[in-house]
């Protein structure tokens, strides 16, 4: 098979995430020059030295805190040319225990899921129209398919997110800008470290890495990785609420 | 979790952690001993410690090329198979292999290994500028040949027992082309297999595929590959262009344990005699992709899976040039009368003994086995472990799973030594494998 994606420039949010590392360098493998964008993005010298090393490409480092909305429209305007495609893994779980209990906590939660990628999305998109072009790609979850006790805080504003990321693209379809929702089950990361995963069920950085990349040069609209939670999911979604609300899950 | 070297033999339950930065290497010290893995490519329990084994293939990132000096300076969990994806298409190449790239450059200094130029270049160490040990005060510490010397000679074959290798600098090769040119010399016996090896002494690449099967006249016969990476201006025009690309293979993988009786001496008679017979027919000069010459056997994923469950060992040994002929004679003539099937047995020259205290590489003739992990085999290898012994060989570590310490000890009196440094800088205590403990390393 022949890569037929143009090397563009690649934008990748939250960098420092594995899964946007895997992703830095499945695109990179392919002659995509990075940015990679990070708060304290000091803490990526190393992967950036080691990206360069391995797929003899550009990669830049820029510091952004997504929470800072007023500085998404300042920092766009810094980058030397508008990337072709962006990828968007931040994200924070944290503890449903304490989202719960802690309203400042859950406020966190819920903005830097979805408040603030989508607002930052969403000014990209816009550019992207303005130009005709452009992938976006952003990294939900399948917590947002249906919330559970356990973790609907986090869940919740995944859901909105997909949402968010749902219209973005049935609102840009016919201007020649693709969104990509990435709905992952569980993956090995840093977010999960320490926790006991089912091992079929628990998808590598690196699958997630290449799954990215075939999703932006297919154009496909919404992925899982592992297909089986699509599956797994279709079933959680049509357990009826009568049940739903007495499990466990 | 259950956990095993290559061979599947012996599967242990390991607790394991996967370390990303120094900071988690320190606070895994400090829980007890430990041992570093690498790809777990080493066949027997070399990298495994069921108190607890580090995983270190989170710590894989390159760190500074030079393009001048060809060196690359990166983690040591980063594979072989990377460097080579990354710097064959600039024109570099790994200046010693083993044969296989899924192994780590932390694994490829711990088992100093040896590829098919040994006879030429040397191991590994030959191309290692220095190595970063964290010991067990949770510093890492610069090593090469002039500081810290005593400790970069134990570090190199010391099959991970010093400390942690954290990250290394190593030279690359400059080649021109992604090719090699093969020339293939049937040999009718092992008289003629030694006169092979001794004549090409000044080939790149040297290494004979022999047939361990067969008695009599024919034992020892082989079929001995020669290599030279090929130049630009050696390969055929239409070849230049994309001279150090290869088109990417499709790859193969085993996808079940096969049943234990898919590999028996009929099957290995049946591929031994094939394939002799194809080298004999095509014996002469070919260009061989770097694949297909290196890896040939990762070109089959998870093959370790032909042997099905009970898995199987490797046996490697190497006789001084001396008792080489005598030696391997005798090795041979047992295997083949037991009728014990090694569906690989290799056989290659070796040079001189390398900078590692315990290296395995010396002078003289290494050849490697595999068995099934069959009661039948398992009892035929303390009969070939005499043979060695009496011919003044040594055993290799990184494939052993099941050699009694005084069989190794006696082969080898330098681990004595090496166990008395471990002593005196309280490696030992700090830094032990299943196989240390067995072998009392
Ligand atoms: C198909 C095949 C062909 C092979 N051919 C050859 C050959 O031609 N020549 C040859 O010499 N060998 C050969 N080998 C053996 C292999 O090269 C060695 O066992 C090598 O050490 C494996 O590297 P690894 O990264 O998988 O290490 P592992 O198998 O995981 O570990 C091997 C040893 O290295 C130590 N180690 C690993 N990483 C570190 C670290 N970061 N710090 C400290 N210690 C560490 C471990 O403790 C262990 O003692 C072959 C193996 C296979 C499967
Ligand atoms: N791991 C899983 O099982 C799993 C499953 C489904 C979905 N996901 C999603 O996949 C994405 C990547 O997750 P991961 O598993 O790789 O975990 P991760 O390492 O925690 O990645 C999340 C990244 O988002 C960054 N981030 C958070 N808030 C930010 C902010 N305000 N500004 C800038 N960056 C911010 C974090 O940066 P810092 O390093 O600075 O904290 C971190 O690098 C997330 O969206 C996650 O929700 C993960």
């Amino acid at each position: 098979m022949t890569v037929t994606v143009p090397p563009t420039p690649v934008l990748i949010l939250g960098a420092r995430s594995d899964i946007a590392l895997a992703a830095a360098h499945r695109f990179a493998q392919a002659g995509h020059p990075l940015h990679l964008v990070a708060r304290h993005p000091e803490r990526l010298e190393t992967d950036r030295t080691d990206l360069q090393l391995r797929h003899d490409v550009p990669v830049t480092l820029h510091n952004l805190d997504l929470l800072d909305t007023a500085a998404h429209g300042p920092f766009l305007d810094s980058l030397p040319t508008l990337p072709g495609v962006t990828i968007c893994a931040v994200g924070l779980m944290g503890e449903q225990a304490e989202n719960e209990a802690d309203p400042t906590r859950a406020a966190e939660i819920l903005r830097s899921n979805f408040e603030a990628p989508a607002l930052l999305l969403g000014a990209i998109a816009n550019r992207y129209e303005a130009a005709g072009k452009g992938t976006i790609v952003g990294i939900s979850s399948v917590a947002g398919e249906r919330g559970r006790a356990t973790n609907y805080i986090y869940g919740s504003a995944k859901a909105g997110f997909t949402a968010f990321l749902s219209g973005l693209r049935n609102r840009l379809a016919k201007k020649g800008v693709h969104v990509v929702t990435v709905l992952p089950g569980f993956v090995a990361t840093r977010m999960t470290a320490g926790m006991d995963l089912p091992a079929k069920l628990t998808a590598q950085p690196a699958e997630l890495g290449e799954a990215i990349f075939r999703a932006v040069d297919r154009r496909r609209n919404v992925i899982y990785v592992r297909p089986i939670w699509q599956l797994v999911m279709a079933i959680i979604r049509n357990i009826p609420e009568p049940v739903f609300k007495r499990l466990k899950l | 979790m259950i956990l095993s070297g290559w061979g599947r033999y012996p599967r242990l339950d390991v607790t394991v952690t996967s370390p990303r930065a120094e900071g988690d290497l320190r606070a895994a010290l400090a829980t007890g001993p430990v041992i570093a893995r690498g790809n777990g490519r080493a066949y027997g329990d070399s990298a495994i410690n069921p108190r607890l084994t580090l995983d270190m293939r989170g710590m894989n990132r390159m760190l500074a090329f030079d393009p001048a000096s060809g060196q690359l300076t990166a983690e040591a969990g980063v594979t072989l198979d990377a460097v080579i994806n990354s710097f064959l298409p600039r024109g570099w190449f790994p200046m010693v292999t083993p044969g296989t790239r899924y192994v780590t450059l932390g694994g490829m200094i711990a088992a100093d290994v040896h590829g098919k130029n040994h006879h030429r270049d040397g191991a590994f160490g030959t191309c290692l500028d220095w190595v970063e040990v964290m010991g067990q005060d949770g510093i890492p510490r610069r090593a090469s040949l002039t500081k810290n010397d005593d400790l970069f000679r134990a570090t190199l074959g010391g099959m991970g027992l010093t400390g942690i290798i954290t990250r290394a600098a190593f030279r690359l090769r400059p080649v021109e082309t992604a090719w090699i040119r093969q020339r293939t010399i049937p040999t009718p016996d092992l008289d003629a297999t030694i006169e092979a090896f001794e004549t090409h002494a000044d080939a790149t690449y040297s290494v004979a595929w022999i047939d361990c099967l067969t008695r009599g006249a024919g034992l020892g016969r082989s079929v001995v590959t020669l290599g030279e990476h090929a130049t630009r201006a050696d390969l055929p025009p239409s070849m230049r262009p994309a001279a150090l690309a290869l088109p990417p293979r499709r790859r193969l993988r085993v996808p079940m344990d096969a049943p234990a009786a898919a590999l028996n001496r009929h099957t290995v008679r049946a591929f031994n005699h094939l394939y002799h017979r194809r080298a004999t027919a095509q014996a002469g000069e070919a260009f061989v992709g770097w694949e297909e010459y290196f890896y040939p056997l990762d070109a089959i994923l998870d093959w370790n899976r032909i042997y099905g469950r009970r898995g199987f060992v490797q046996y490697q040994c190497v006789l001084p040039p001396a008792t080489a002929r005598a030696g391997l004679r005798t090795l041979i003539d047992r295997i083949a009368e037991a009728g014990q099937a090694s569906f690989l047995a290799v056989l290659k020259r070796m040079g001189p003994e390398g900078l590692g205290q315990i290296g395995f590489p010396m002078e003289g003739y290494t050849l490697a086995l595999d068995f099934p992990a069959s009661p039948d085999a398992l009892a035929l290898l303390p009969a070939l472990d005499d043979i060695v012994l009496a011919h003044s060989g040594r055993f290799y570590l990184a494939k052993d799973a099941r050699l009694p310490a005084t069989t190794l000890h006696r082969a080898d009196p330098r681990l004595q030594g090496f166990r008395a440094t471990r002593e005196a800088a309280g490696q030992a205590r700090h830094f032990a494998s299943h196989q240390s403990e067995r072998l009392g390393l």
